[in-house]
């Protein structure tokens, strides 16, 4: 049995609680703290970790590292403040990994 | 064969026919793999782009909905009403063998079954944004968590096809063709040993007789 981490400004994720997902707010302004508390979930019993889009450009380097793994799957969501397109991306990036080219998403934005 | 130096013999001949025949059966059943990850693959990406665009659709509905909700509450009062939540997740991680790829599926329970169990705070404080705001959360979720489960096999089957890929390039174009050198070169060899040993025979030979018969002095005698 393992949970599911939020992570991101509290703002975006508070509602999270709610649901029943753990929720833990970081401040983005110190991508030091953020990286640690990050892979300190990443090596215990968290299945799913959900990131704000901007807090994934901060930790992308770290959650790199878990791609290849079968648990956490680290996935990005838009926060509060909106959507910069970080998750789409993410998922062209996968079409790019396999096929060489991003042959299926390349021309809608 | 450029630069490798392979002993002409038979011994490595026949280990090298060997090596072929594993490099061409290998080849043909890693392009079998490739092949049909890719397939797979292509499924379950659109799969994964069209619920990435609805997941991110609803949160931001339910971002509103927050927005709208904190406009209408004190600051401490949400606060409060989030700190203790009546409702857990809990989920349970199996994997799924696709093609020599171990994918996740996600399974989730919750620890009631009550789902008005979200609400985890007095109604009598907190305004009616709340509610919805929380409900517009709790109808992503389900998407959500298809989302973790589909973006995470196509993670890890884009790695593996990577690799697979790789591995059909090199045997393709570096094990088949160097080994097919190899083999050449060898059976060449060979047959040139084979040839000028049959020379130095013929050679041999025309000598004994000569020695015997004395072929060139008879020769001389009658021209």
């Amino acid at each position: 049995m393992v949970k599911i981490a939020v992570m991101g400004d509290y703002d975006s994720i508070y509602g999270f609680a709610a649901l029943g997902l753990s929720t833990f707010p970081v401040d983005i302004k110190d991508p030091e703290k953020c990286g640690r508390i990050f892979r300190n979930l990443a090596e215990n019993d968290f299945g799913i970790i959900y990131m704000t889009e901007e807090l994934y450009a901060v930790l992308e380097s770290d959650a790199e590292k878990y791609r290849e793994r079968i648990t956490p799957a680290v996935i990005v969501i838009p926060g509060i403040r909106g959507n910069t397109g970080e998750g789409v991306l993410n998922v062209k990036k996968s079409v790019e990994q396999a096929v060489g080219s991003d042959i299926l998403f390349g021309d809608d934005k | 064969m450029a630069g490798t130096q392979v002993n002409p013999t038979r011994m490595e001949l026949t280990r090298l026919k060997k090596k072929l025949q594993t490099a061409v059966k290998g080849h043909r059943l890693l392009k079998d793999k490739r092949d049909e990850l890719i397939r797979e693959f292509l499924d379950l990406v659109r799969e994964n782009m069209e619920l990435r665009k609805s997941v991110e659709r609803k949160l931001g509905i339910a971002n509103k909905n927050f927005v709208m909700a904190k406009a209408s509450m004190s600051e401490e009062m949400i606060r409060t009403s989030m700190l203790t939540p009546r409702q857990e997740i809990y989920l349970e991680t199996k994997t799924k063998n696709v093609m020599s790829v171990d994918i996740p599926v996600f399974d989730y329970t919750t620890r009631t079954a009550d789902e008005n169990d979200i609400y985890a705070y007095g109604f009598a404080f907190t305004s009616g944004e709340l509610d919805n705001a929380v409900r517009s959360l709790s109808d992503a979720l389900p998407d959500m968590l298809k989302l973790a489960e589909t973006e995470k096999s196509c993670q890890l089957m884009a790695a593996e096809i990577e690799k697979t890929r790789r591995r059909v390039n090199a045997l393709e174009h570096v094990i088949i063709p160097e080994t097919k050198a190899g083999i050449k070169y060898i059976t060449m060899k060979l047959d040139e040993n084979e040839r000028s040993t049959q020379v130095r025979l013929m050679k041999v030979k025309d000598m004994m007789l000569n020695e015997a018969h004395h072929y060139d002095e008879r020769e001389l005698i009658n021209g």
